[in-house]
């Protein structure tokens, strides 16, 4: 049914969005989401991937292209990273209004200034409020399976929102794994030929992007928030349903990990996941009752889900890669506020961790797990938004 | 509506004597009906699409200010992967702003492409949506309301940038400049440009009356007179080689265009206004012996 490649998670991401069959990629070159688009590139230009591939001259082009593409009713997709997600921005948030499943890939990288090519969630999380449907992903297997979902939620009527798939450059996409993929077929069962439900053509001329006004524009909005929110239920299914075809199950919005009779719970998103599960495995063999929950769907919120998670919970410490400056990690944020109005709720120690690579070791983690055992132990956390592993020194 | 040859309906927004309106009226008339129209942000976009009300009767988008040239580029792509190419044409209808300057950069990408896309620029010479701002369209010394005349400004400083070269310079086959003023003229060159594969560039000089500030039962006439003085020179050029310009019989001074224009009302008041009149006779003397105009 499916076969084992050893590949650099780049390969793994290309491999699914050709399984996928999209009709148009458009991309433009900017680390660390290179080897993904070239890789697609190759593809086409071997025969193996049968698409037209758009190169053009910014990313703000590489996503109008999609859009346009979309708009005619093609599935498609593109890549890119920090600055080429900002370049994005506009036409990302225009794609959710007009309601196309575009799929993205972004690849984690810091922003300027200033410039650097290391890793954090800073470039994605910009997007929060644009409409895009967001996973992050721990693994280059989880990218891969994640993508082929990706299009599927995308492209489900009751949805129809872009979904970028977040993962963390250099570490997951330079990296190799061993990759378990589908049969072909199977991907063709899963995910049938895309068939929008109406699309730009001369065959029905319809008007497309209209002006609004004050009479229909928050209704237009309260749609995309209102997609948002059934894309919860609809992304829950849609991982069972691929669970049960491929036997692997990355978790539905969050993962729950040795939750049970956790007095201590992180939550966190991205590549670290991985490394705090071995953490966590240490620590609880020493006898601390501490657990992880992994935010795989970060738009919509998985409020629900996580407040399942962590109500027993004495203590979550939030360890965000990014920072809403002047305030706190985005995950922090829209956790408190989940938290507020419920009647008995655990303490929250927000942190802002691994900014631009900072490195998040296993030592990290038990260093943070003892500060919020301290803070439990009070009764009260002293600070919001700490920043972990800062040098002072050169500041 | 039943007629095949008008597609753009009546009732839409915009302003009485507008330029603009009737070249895509006559745009749409050379399209016919297998067509997807991209317009960008702009005065077009804003009268010709209110939510639940549309004059086209075509396929139409409009994406965002900037970016119509490359999401025209996806939506040939997308004909091409289905095998529609050949058949429905891509067509943008863009305003100067978003063709001279917020949008150029994706321009270049399609014209460097090569895409098989007819690019028209209805050209007004200013952000007229907005109220009557510079952009990079407009021609030198009028005034806009970014850059006014004062006490110590006779209004634009540069002249007009030269689009219809930058597209020639990247070696489009077909680049042509037609006006509001003679609609055959315009319906001839969208016609001929739908016909040649790549990417097309046409320029149609679109008067507005008001931002211009001129009567608007006057806006065919100014068009004709832009023409006539050779400051909206018309002509064509074929894969690199002017193949046709449209001769100018008797050609009037430039006078005659600016003097009913309140954007140019300030150069008639002194002497240095005069000094520039005379620089704008210098352009258009430049235009007429650059595209032989005079017949």
């Amino acid at each position: 049914m499916s076969k084992l490649v050893i590949m650099e998670g780049s390969m793994a991401v290309a491999e699914a969005v050709k399984a996928c069959r999209p009709g148009v990629i458009s991309a433009y070159p900017i680390s660390p989401q290179t080897h993904i688009v070239e890789n697609l590139a190759q593809m086409v230009a071997n025969g193996e991937l049968e698409c037209e591939y758009v190169c053009v001259e910014s990313e703000f082009s590489a996503a109008s292209v999609v859009y346009g593409a979309s708009a005619a009713g093609v599935r498609t997709y593109t890549a890119s990273s920090s600055q080429g997600l900002l370049l994005m921005t506009e036409v990302i948030y225009n794609a959710a209004g007009t309601r196309l499943p575009i799929v993205f890939t972004g690849v984690n990288r810091s922003v300027s200034a200033p410039i650097s090519i290391q890793v954090d969630h800073q470039d994605t999380v910009s997007l929060r409020d644009s409409g895009l449907i967001q996973f992050y992903v721990e693994s280059a297997q989880e990218a891969h399976d994640m993508h082929i979902q990706a299009f599927k939620l995308a492209e489900a009527s009751d949805v129809l929102l872009p979904v970028m798939v977040c993962m963390d450059g250099w570490i997951l996409t330079h990296t190799y794994e061993p990759i378990t993929q589908l049969e072909q077929d199977a991907v063709d069962a899963f995910l049938p030929p895309y068939t929008p439900v109406h699309c730009v053509t001369p065959d029905n001329p319809l008007t497309y992007g209209s002006h609004a006004e004050d009479d229909v524009m928050m209704e237009f909005k309260f749609m995309i928030h209102e997609a948002q929110l059934r894309a919860k239920g609809k992304a829950e299914e849609i991982a069972r349903e691929f669970a049960e075809l491929s036997g692997r199950d990355h978790g539905g919005l969050v993962e729950e990990y040795r939750t049970d009779g956790a007095e201590v719970i992180l939550v966190a998103m991205g590549s670290m996941v991985g490394t705090i599960k071995d953490a966590i495995d240490e620590m609880r063999s020493e006898g601390e009752k501490v657990g992880l929950v992994k935010v795989r769907c970060f738009r919509p919120f998985p409020a629900e889900a996580i407040l399942k998670a962590v109500k027993q919970a004495g203590i979550v410490v939030t360890m965000d890669m990014n920072v809403s400056m002047g305030s706190e990690g985005a995950i922090a944020l829209d956790l408190k506020s989940a938290l507020y109005n419920l009647p008995s709720k655990p303490l929250v120690l927000s942190l802002v961790t691994g900014i631009a690579s900072r490195e998040i070791t296993k030592q990290t983690v038990k260093a943070v797990t003892a500060r919020a055992r301290e803070a439990l132990d009070a009764g009260r956390v002293e600070e919001r938004g700490e920043w972990v592993d800062l040098n002072r020194a050169i500041i | 509506m039943a007629r095949d040859d008008e597609l753009f309906a009546p009732g839409h927004r915009a302003c009485p004597g507008c330029g603009a309106a009737i070249a895509v009226r006559w745009i749409l008339k050379a399209t016919g009906r297998d067509v997807i129209v991209v317009t960008p942000t702009g005065c077009v976009e804003t009268f010709a699409s209110p939510y639940l009300l549309s004059p086209w009767e075509v396929a139409w988008l409009h994406p965002l200010f900037e970016n119509a040239a490359a999401v025209a580029s996806g939506i040939s792509a997308a004909l091409r992967y289905k095998g529609q190419a050949e058949k429905t044409k891509v067509v943008i209808i863009a305003g100067d702003g978003a063709t001279f300057d917020i949008g150029a950069g994706a321009i270049s990408g399609m014209l460097e492409r090569n895409e098989d896309i007819t690019y028209i620029c209805y050209d007004n010479e200013a952000y007229m949506n907005t109220g009557f701002q510079r952009s990079a369209a407009t021609p030198e010394r009028a005034a806009t309301t970014t850059e006014p005349p004062g006490k110590m400004s006779l209004g634009k400083v540069r002249p007009k940038k030269d689009m219809p070269s930058i597209a020639v310079a990247h070696g489009s086959p077909y680049v042509a400049t037609a006006s509001i003023a003679y609609p055959i003229d315009l319906y001839n060159k969208v016609t001929k440009a739908l016909k040649i594969k790549g990417a097309k560039y046409i320029q149609v000089h679109s008067p507005c009356c008001t931002g211009w500030g001129f009567s608007e039962d006057l806006t065919i006439e100014m068009g004709r007179l832009a023409v006539e003085t050779a400051l909206a020179p018309l002509y064509e050029i074929e894969n690199g080689q002017l193949s046709r310009v449209r001769k100018i019989k008797n050609r009037r001074p430039v006078e005659d265009y600016l003097k009913p224009q309140r954007r140019f009302r300030h150069l008639f008041q002194d002497g240095a206004g005069a000094e520039e009149i005379k620089r704008i006779q210098a352009i258009a003397d430049a235009n007429a012996s650059r595209f032989s105009l005079d017949a």
